[in-house]
């Protein structure tokens, strides 16, 4: 039969020579092999000190996203919820009062929003089904908590500050993204 | 009056030898502490790995952070096993491994207040006897702590153990028979002398010193012969129903077993505390003898941490044996090889001596 590769190597079993035999020779070679890993590069990076770059179009947290004069994007319509194929995201609609204009850009707004982080693996695919450029992925990850109940984000915690009231706190929020954006 | 004196005589030695061995004692337990950092770091940078970093600048503080943690485990001692037994077999591991360190010369002799102190807790003419000796009460720290917890797989580690050090102690014996032939002596001190005039025993026995360096690895239970605490067979081996601050003690014992091999090798093929290339007569003269005897035990101090390193270094290179083969390598090759180079080294001297 012909190989389908030309790489296929031909096995020769022969019993060990001497040299073979004495293993004091490879432990030798392997001693140096480890001894020579020693001034290697370390490939470890110091986590909290040091962080290893993000490639421009990393995954990370969710922010819900506000327009320019602080009302929230989101219309609750369920998109994102419905693309999500590891059910993490969950939330109820509410229609906006004549009194919250300010807040909510459409007439409906999600009055509940919730990302189960536990169970949202990453993949992008909220951010992609979103019509109102409401819920995009953040460069940073989520961090270690002690109960499970911790890694259920309510809406306060994924919505961006506010540009009106919290200038600063939007404009580094923004800025970070601006930044990620400029590097693609 | 007389006896007045000569017990006057007998606290100061006393009190010095007392100094000595707590000095000793002490350090061999810095070293054996930061042995394990060592062995942690130095198994990360084989790995290209950093190691341990965090407590303390370098991760220094680590061994004290790790031995803290031993001691507020909690102490579990199982129902159905063999309590006092229990409980004196890491006592047994750990006494044992100090016990040798009193017959190793750690330096020549320093003059503190008109007094001659010699650096050796005691020097006994069966020097070499005592080390023997007190290695083979090893075995029972090991034996001990796997019959006592009533535990399979501590037992099969324990049998693995105590089979493999009373094996490897033969050829161990074998190889050093043929130093012994050539010394004349079993003092370490004497041993030791005769290297600062005559060059070190590994030029005149590079063999035997093969032989002997295998058979401490098997001894002191270090890859590629670290059989009885086979993680991945025996889950730990005999130390697997230890917790706290006895457990602490086992593994403790390992590296203090380690330090103390690597001062005996030292001190047998490597002139122990001999400064290399330095005529120590001499040097005594221009820089007093204090100074030079200070050096020497500086000196037997690197030998000590190279072997140290080697042991680390093996450790994180082979993989472990299978039962069969130690056995294998034990009886059938390191035996005859040790016979061989025994009579080689008869026929050499009967020769030069003719």
């Amino acid at each position: 039969m012909a190989s389908l590769t030309n790489r296929a190597k031909v096995l020769e079993q022969k019993p060990m020579s001497f040299m073979e035999r004495l293993y004091l020779p490879a432990i030798f070679k392997g001693m140096a092999i480890t001894f020579a890993h020693m001034f290697k590069k370390k490939a470890t990076i110091n986590y909290p000190e040091e962080k290893r770059p993000f490639s421009p179009v990393f995954r990370g947290l969710h922010v819900l996203n506000r327009d320019e004069e602080g009302r929230e994007n989101c219309t609750a319509c369920g998109l994102c919820a419905v693309a999500c194929p590891a059910e993490a995201i969950t939330m109820e609609a509410a229609e906006r009062k004549t009194s919250e204009e300010h807040l909510y850009r459409e007439e409906k707004y999600a009055a509940k929003y919730e990302i189960n982080m536990l169970r949202c693996i990453f993949c992008g695919l909220c951010e992609e089904a979103c019509p109102k450029d409401a819920i995009y992925m953040s460069e940073t990850f989520a961090p270690s908590n002690f109960t499970r109940k911790g890694f259920i984000y309510s809406k306060d915690e994924l919505l961006i500050p506010n540009p009106v009231t919290d200038k600063e706190e939007y404009e580094i929020a923004k800025g970070l993204r601006e930044a990620q954006l400029k590097n693609k | 009056m007389i006896t007045m004196d000569l017990l006057a005589i007998d606290l100061a030695y006393g009190l010095e030898k007392l100094l000595l061995i707590g000095g000793i004692i002490t350090v061999s337990l810095i070293v054996a502490m930061y042995t394990t950092y060592a062995e942690r770091k130095v198994a990360a940078w084989m790995q290209d790995r950093r190691g341990p970093n965090r407590a303390g600048p370098f991760g220094l503080l680590q061994p004290v952070a790790d031995g803290l943690k031993l001691f507020f485990k909690e102490e579990i001692i199982p129902l159905t096993s063999n309590k006092t037994l229990f409980v004196l077999g890491p006592a047994l591991a750990m006494v044992t491994a100090m016990l040798t360190s009193a017959v190793i010369p750690w330096g020549s002799s320093i003059e503190l207040f008109g007094r001659n102190v010699s650096l050796q807790i005691a020097d006994v003419n069966i020097g070499i006897l005592y080390v023997f000796g007190v290695v083979s009460m090893g075995v029972y720290g090991i034996m001990i702590g796997g019959w006592s917890s009533n535990n399979k797989f501590s037992l099969i580690a324990a049998v693995r153990g105590a089979s493999q050090i009373i094996s490897y102690e033969l050829a161990m014996g074998l190889s050093l028979i043929a130093l012994l032939m050539m010394t004349g002596s079993l003092s370490l001190k004497t041993i030791v002398q005769q290297q600062m005039e005559g060059g070190w025993n590994i030029i005149y026995q590079p063999l035997g010193f093969l032989i002997f360096l295998i058979c401490v690895f098997a001894e002191c239970n270090r890859t590629p012969f670290d059989l009885p605490e086979a993680e991945n067979e025996l889950n730990f081996g005999y130390h697997q129903e230890y917790s706290s601050m006895k457990l602490g003690l086992y593994l403790f014992s390992e590296y203090v077993n380690m330090f103390i091999s690597s001062a005996v090798v030292s001190t047998l093929f490597f002139g122990g505390y001999d400064i290399p290339f330095v005529d120590e007569t001499a040097l005594s003269l221009s820089l007093g003898a204090n100074t030079v005897a200070l050096l020497g035990f500086g000196a037997l101090f690197a030998k000590i941490l190279f072997f140290l390193f080697l042991f680390i270094w093996v450790r994180w290179t082979i993989p472990r044996f299978r039962y069969d083969q130690l056995m294998d390598l034990g009886w059938k090759k390191l035996i005859p090889l040790a016979l061989a180079n025994m009579l080689i080294t008869a026929l050499v001297i009967l020769w030069l001596n003719k």
